[in-house]
């Protein structure tokens, strides 16, 4: 567990140094000038809009931050060879991959706690003075605690994708990573379409593969309560919980996987 | 007693080729012993095995066949590896971390206390000459200097063992004379260093025992001074103002004259030549002794017997296989 904590936040440091963050500058500048342009542009309609904004661009910063960094986490050290002297130290390959995975999970928390911090302070800035009769047409209150839902939601959607990109990592190129994260990434948004294949296709094969693919590809639509949360639809605490787990099982699935690839490794 | 570093059988094969891959032998059947207390040059040209040896003990790859040991322990033991330091050839580390946080970094790994570290990560880098430079950031490093770095981490837990791969390689003469004292100093200490070159004059420097290793085969092993070759082959004897008469009146004893400069001579006796019978010989005819070397075999004349042989051998057996 040491080990893990030492690589993790080494991850972490080569994040700040790379300047990972100044993803969250534009995320500021897209979130301070998309609010004074809505509200100019819009009536009645900007908070709800600034909070769809945010969170996709939440999720979309984040998006870029987990495959970009994460292809690389594993795949550069082997590349460069800076994993020789690392892996001469008492650091178990296992506890190096897990390490990769919570130092970036650890860039992706602090991104997405400052977009957060940085979303309530705007909405509190637009919901200033509006009068309790306005506010009370509104869907959602601005400030709305649901909104802790969609965004941990995006974090847990996050987490997924590095197990991927670091699972990508473990044995292929950055390149490859990429286009196999992102492509399961995608595949993943219409992944429940996989389920009522029976209802498009009459071929016994093509609906069991249809429904192989559906239990074995992440479901990435069911982290997206966005929309659901920006119109005031209830999310219950029981599915945020259900589907983190869901994610959980995924995440240790292809960090096992990682494990298993990477331990078997020769470094040439 | 134990040895520090055992390996039995150790073999390694490569697959080469994408569409129809073949395995390439790195390494065959190589059993070498190092003793606590040695410093071990492991020696052979460029693709001889080397670094692939060196490899298999850090586990950075896995053998074929064969077991390796370091202190008594499977070299997979995480427990041994805070007992060991390792450079690798030409080491590259994150360039955007400063030498000393690389070293705070490494010394976490082995659980070094945070006073421990503030006194021994400033200490090492002092011991290998690593300046103000260890407040820059290590991309903006020379290849020498990252090499005192590579030198240092591998130092940094002082450890039992330490492996070494080309530590020469990228230095001046200056960072290759302040290696070699480093070195001196590890054994001194009673430390096992195992490191790879193909400079053969550190080697034979530095090294108690050597192992030649050409083609991924050992091709010989042993102490320097227990070598065959190593034997004294013969003696030379440097003499001047010795008289002409008694020059000629030597000659039949001795297999070679050799005229230096003016009245001085080299002298070439077989090994059992009884040197200090024709010393004693000439200076009671008035000569003065210069100097009297026994000749050996240079440590260089044996690698490139050695791993010539090994590569004809190699040569024929490929031939023998083809012919098959």
């Amino acid at each position: 567990m040491h080990a893990v904590r030492c690589v993790a936040v080494a991850v972490f440091r080569e994040s700040v140094r790379d300047r990972v963050f100044y993803n969250l500058v534009l995320f500021a500048v897209l979130l301070v000038g998309g609010s004074i342009l809505i509200g100019q542009l819009t009536a009645g309609q900007d908070v709800k809009i600034i909070k769809d904004l945010a969170l996709t661009a939440t999720s979309v910063f984040g998006l870029f931050v987990a495959i970009f960094v994460g292809i690389n986490l594993v795949s550069k050290e082997v590349d460069r060879r800076s994993i020789y002297p690392l892996l001469a130290k008492p650091v178990r390959r296992s506890e190096f991959i897990v390490g990769k995975f919570f130092g970036l999970l650890l860039t992706l928390l602090v991104n997405v706690v400052v977009m957060t911090v940085a979303l309530y302070a705007v909405l509190f800035y637009l919901s200033r003075g509006v009068p309790p009769n306005v506010q009370q047409a509104w869907d959602a209150p601005a400030l709305d605690p649901a909104l802790l839902k969609a965004i941990a939601l995006i974090y847990v959607d996050l987490s997924v994708v590095t197990a991927l990109a670091v699972f990508f990592s473990s044995y292929s190129s950055p390149m490859l990573s990429a286009a196999f994260t992102l492509g399961l990434y995608l595949v993943g948004q219409f992944n429940a379409d996989l389920k009522r294949f029976d209802q498009i296709v009459s071929s016994p094969v093509a609906i069991a593969i249809g429904k192989a693919c559906y239990y074995v590809l992440p479901d990435f639509a069911r982290f997206d309560v966005k929309l659901a949360v920006v119109h005031g639809l209830p999310v219950s605490a029981g599915y945020v919980a259900y589907t983190a787990l869901y994610a959980a099982v995924y995440i240790v699935a292809l960090l096992l996987g990682a494990i298993l690839i990477f331990s078997r490794r020769d470094f040439k | 007693m134990q040895a520090a570093i055992r390996t039995h059988d150790l073999t390694k094969d490569y697959q080469v080729g994408f569409w129809r891959p073949r395995p390439y032998r790195a390494l065959d059947g190589l059993s070498i012993e190092v003793a606590p207390g040695d410093v071990f040059g492991f020696l052979g040209p460029n693709g001889a095995g080397k670094t692939t040896t060196l490899k298999l003990l850090m586990q950075l790859v896995f053998p074929t066949s064969g077991t390796a040991e370091i202190l008594g322990r499977p070299v997979g033991d995480v427990a041994v590896r805070r007992r060991i330091g390792y450079l690798p050839e030409n080491p590259y580390f994150y360039d955007h971390l400063t030498a000393e946080e690389l070293l705070h970094y490494y010394a976490r790994l082995f659980r070094m206390a945070a006073a421990d570290r503030a006194r021994r990560v400033p200490a090492i880098l002092d011991r290998l000459g690593v300046g103000a430079e260890r407040r820059m950031q290590l991309r903006k490093f020379s290849k020498g200097m990252l090499q005192r770095v590579g030198l240092a981490q591998a130092l940094l837990n002082d450890p039992e063992v330490v492996f070494l791969d080309e530590p020469m390689s990228g230095l001046d003469p200056l960072g290759r004379r302040d290696v070699r004292s480093l070195m001196l100093e590890l054994r001194d200490q009673g430390r096992t260093i195992f490191f790879s070159s193909h400079i053969l004059s550190d080697a034979e420097a530095l090294c108690s025992r050597v192992a030649i290793v050409a083609k991924g085969r050992l091709a010989a092993a042993g102490r320097l001074t227990d070598l065959q070759e190593f034997a004294v082959h013969g003696w030379e004897l440097v003499v001047s103002r010795v008289p002409a008469a008694v020059l000629d009146g030597v000659r039949s004893r001795v297999r070679r004259i050799t005229a230096i400069t003016g009245d001085r001579f080299a002298i070439d006796l077989p090994a059992d030549g009884r040197p200090e019978q024709l010393l004693a010989e000439l200076m009671s005819a008035g000569a003065t002794l210069v100097a009297l070397n026994p000749v050996r075999e240079t440590l260089e004349d044996l690698f490139v017997r050695r791993v010539a042989a090994v590569g004809e051998g190699a040569r024929g057996s490929e031939e023998t296989h083809a012919r098959r």
